[in-house]
């Protein structure tokens, strides 16, 4: 080790008007794996996406070799030895290890056809020279998820690469699959490759990286050398804040449930889902990804349909079979993804303000423009938006200005129960800041608030109670003072009993 | 202090409509005055008040079914059957009264029902079987062309009843011919639809993005169907207006109608990808397609090439039309112009 093979130094990239990073530098020496730690959205991956050429930075420079660079596209940081394993598969699944290998470039013979005997053999070559045992004509389906990854390695590395970015490269594999990745790691970086990696596992960076750099909220904390760090250390880096004085939550004695579900299932999707939500509570409901939560949620609303159950509201009997009568009814669902589900990016941020609650802006079968400003403005107050006009785009306002936007509609359905499926996803420290407020003075005022959230501080400082789901089942309910991280986590991993 | 003063009166050219008009129109309505000019300087007869006014009589067929397919386009939608349809109800209209000795207002209302219907069950199957637009009025083209060709046995049926006639040729005024007024008020109402009404407003949400409209509490369906069914309407009453004035019924009439009113919506800046679009800018495409084959018209320019040149106008428009998009190649290209000029400059 030693020589430095590539220096980002004060980099800075700005989307619109917010800073996504500021002055970030980050070193990495040849030979090495260097860990990257941040939480999500810290901008770990816009990082990775300005060396990838795929954005360009507002400041700051890039040094390979101690030569400066720019990396105006993806070839361009291609040319320069930098390869990047996404966390997605983005492979062809039709085609063969080795037309995949060889997309683009495959090696033709005089007639100009493909030259399928050379590009296998040669694509062999390359497989097993990374010590690994799989048949380049396979099609690359039938491969499993760890496999299709390798060969993602493997195409990486066959531009000469001198820099291989892994981005979450473990979460989708088994164990025994981590450690075949490991090896395969530590073959390339006896090949010379340097590695950035990123992942939030905290005892795969101990065993695999040589240095960890942290950053946060787009900011650069610092490096320490894997050996002479712990985790406490970096957790203590990567949140950097008294989590006490980010949230707040003023506890209010709940009311009579608002919301009650009975043995709600959907066949392969959720079983026997039974809860209730009072009046002024904030129920949480945690669980890994793909456990059912958001399914439980949509079906409550009515936007997907749930096979036997019963749901009550305030005592009776509803069943919503689709979400105008859900709106109707006063239950709103903030969804998950709100650009593809919570916004309509096209149009206007008083288009979408009022899309909801249309009955309250209308004169007659005409809409009225005043009532549609006040409506704006009394939302847009309450939730502090931040956009130049009603009519600009909602597409071009930060994350955090957006999902302002989609839960002021919401709460102008005026509804008494308030479904948040991931209600801070994507959005800066500040905005989330002032969302955890907003969603406080809301139970304050009584509403009765479902949060569906994979963010665990968030759950643990936020929620009255906390509902965990595992493979569709509930598998537990806690209350407030007994949530902490590893029994939540214990319980979403399908742990048993109360031993967490 | 300032800025309110300045944001204020922002507000008030902001809702100015006339204002709001030109501004989200300014490049069509530049083409418009550009092709006026040029007219005006090759051919004398163009500015004439009897030519504007027959100019606005030619469009007029065309702007009704147009303002149909803003309407379909902005839902992200597309109907290819609204030629067959005029073909249809004109052929069944005149052959009930020609033929069957129906009353005028009973034949009419059929025909018109003719194209209730057609749009009906294209728009249900569009929205119940999630069948693609293009598709599903593909073939209800065939359809309504075969139907048509099949009730007059393929030839068309002359009509002399008088106040059939002067539904299509009377004036209002003596001046203004009865199809302009029946456009100028479609307009308005359907300026009115897409603008102020939930009808109009969750036609946006569902161009836009289908998902969020329907968590929205937006009915999908019943919208989707709705507007399939007001543009099958549209197509039928210019149908009626169309026979009206040639004093017949055509089975083969309305060939092509399908173009010429998505290429009007293309040329107003109705986005083929839905969410956008405006009922001006429509009408604002079709006044240019109609100026130009005035134009062609008067400078004795065969319909055949007549066609060459409206294809390659809706090409450039379409080509404008995408440069919105920052990915676009155009786009990049004068970003990268831009770029090295600047670079040239520091």
């Amino acid at each position: 080790m030693g020589d430095v093979i590539l220096r980002m130094e004060n980099i800075d990239k700005v989307f619109g008007s917010a800073y996504a990073l500021r002055n970030i530098n980050f070193e990495l020496e040849l030979g090495e794996v260097h860990a990257l730690l941040g939480e999500n959205g810290a901008g770990k991956s816009t990082l990775i996406k300005i060396l990838g050429g795929i954005y360009q930075p507002n400041g700051g420079r890039i040094l390979i070799n101690g030569t400066e660079v720019k990396m105006t596209d993806i070839g361009e940081a291609r040319a320069h030895g930098i390869g990047i394993i996404h966390q997605e598969i983005v492979l062809v699944p039709y085609l063969t290890v080795a037309e995949n290998i060889f997309l683009g470039r495959e090696p033709k013979t005089k007639l100009g056809l493909v030259d399928k005997k050379k590009m296998n053999a040669e694509a062999s070559r390359m497989v097993s020279g990374l010590g690994l045992d799989i048949d380049v004509t396979t099609v690359l389906e039938n491969l499993t998820i760890a496999q299709q990854q390798m060969v993602e390695i493997v195409k990486a590395s066959s531009f000469n690469v001198k820099i291989l970015v892994m981005d979450e490269p473990t979460s989708s594999l088994s164990d025994e699959e981590v450690e075949k990745l490991f090896d395969t790691i530590e073959r390339l970086k006896n090949d010379g490759v340097s590695i950035i990696y990123i992942s939030h596992r905290m005892e795969e960076l101990f065993r695999i990286s040589d240095r960890v750099t942290v950053i946060r909220d787009g900011t650069y904390v610092g490096t320490k050398i894997t050996k002479e760090t712990n985790a406490g250390e970096l957790v203590a880096m990567m949140v950097g804040r008294t989590l006490e004085s980010f949230y707040t939550r003023t506890y209010n004695e709940p009311g009579e449930a608002v919301l009650e579900v009975k043995n709600l299932c959907r066949e392969g999707v959720f079983k026997d889902v039974s809860f209730a939500v009072h009046a002024g509570e904030i129920l949480g409901f945690s669980g890994l990804v793909g456990s059912g939560r958001s399914e439980i949620m949509t079906a409550i609303f009515g936007a997907d349909e749930y096979d036997s159950g019963e749901i009550y509201l305030n005592g009776k009997k509803i069943k919503n079979k689709n979400p105008m009568q859900a709106i109707d009814r006063g239950i709103s669902l903030v969804p998950e993804d709100r650009k593809k589900q919570g916004l309509v990016l096209v149009n206007s941020c008083s288009f979408n303000m009022v899309l909801s609650s249309l009955k309250y802006v209308m004169n007659g079968i005409l809409k009225s423009k005043k009532k549609i400003s006040k409506l704006y403005g009394e939302y847009g107050e309450k939730m502090r938006i931040k956009a130049a006009s009603p009519e600009i785009e909602v597409g071009s306002l930060s994350g955090g200005n957006q999902q302002k936007v989609v839960l002021g509609k919401w709460l102008a359905t005026r509804p008494r129960v308030l479904i948040l499926d991931e209600p801070t996803r994507g959005v800066d420290v500040g905005a989330k800041q002032e969302i955890y407020t907003i969603i406080n003075d809301l139970a304050k005022e009584g509403l009765a608030i479902i949060m569906v959230s994979s963010e665990l501080p968030e759950i643990i400082n936020m929620c009255d109670r906390v509902c965990v789901v595992h493979n569709g089942n509930i598998a537990a309910c806690l209350e407030h003072g007994e949530l902490t991280q590893e029994i939540i986590m214990h319980y979403a991993t399908g742990g048993e009993g109360n031993e967490g | 202090m300032k800025a309110k003063t300045s944001t204020g009166k922002k507000n008030i050219l902001l809702n100015n409509p006339v204002v709001n008009v030109v501004r989200s129109n300014i490049g069509i309505i530049c083409v418009l005055l550009i092709i006026g000019v040029l007219l005006s300087f090759l051919s004398d007869k163009f500015l004439t008040s009897s030519n504007l006014i027959s100019v606005m009589r030619q469009i007029s067929i065309n702007v009704y079914i147009a303002l149909g397919m803003t309407l379909v386009i902005i839902l992200g939608g597309i109907d290819l059957s609204v030629g067959a349809i005029v073909a249809l109800s004109g052929t069944v209209t005149v052959g009930l009264i020609v033929n069957s000795g129906l009353p005028i207002g009973a034949a009419i209302a059929i025909g018109l029902l003719i194209g209730v219907v057609c749009g009906f069950i294209s728009g249900t199957m569009v929205a119940e079987f999630k069948l693609p637009a293009f598709i599903v009025t593909m073939a209800m083209m065939n359809i309504a062309r075969g139907a048509a060709n099949v009730y007059s046995g393929g030839r068309s049926t002359r009509i002399t009843d008088e106040f059939f006639s002067s539904i299509g040729s009377g004036y209002l005024f003596k001046v203004i011919p009865l199809p302009v007024v029946y456009m100028v008020v479609l307009i308005v109402v359907f300026t009115v639809i897409l603008n102020k009404t939930k009808f109009g407003t969750y036609i946006y949400a569902i161009g836009g993005n289908r998902e969020s409209a329907r968590l929205s509490g937006v009915p999908i369906k019943k919208v989707e169907i709705a507007v399939f069914t007001i543009i099958g309407l549209l197509s039928a009453f210019a149908g009626l207006v169309l026979s009206s004035r040639m004093y017949s019924g055509q089975p083969s009439v309305g060939d092509g109608y399908e173009l010429d009113a998505i290429a009007a919506c293309v040329l107003g800046g109705v986005s083929m990808s839905g969410g956008k679009g405006r009922i001006s800018g429509t009408v604002f495409g079709a006044m240019v397609i109609g100026f130009i084959s005035n134009g062609l018209n008067l400078m004795n320019v065969n319909s055949f090439w007549q066609l060459v040149v409206k294809g390659i106008i809706i090409l450039i428009a379409v080509v404008i039309d995408s440069q919105k998009n920052p990915d676009s190649p155009i786009s990049k290209m004068i970003g990268k112009f831009k770029r090295s000029s600047a670079k040239k400059a520091a």
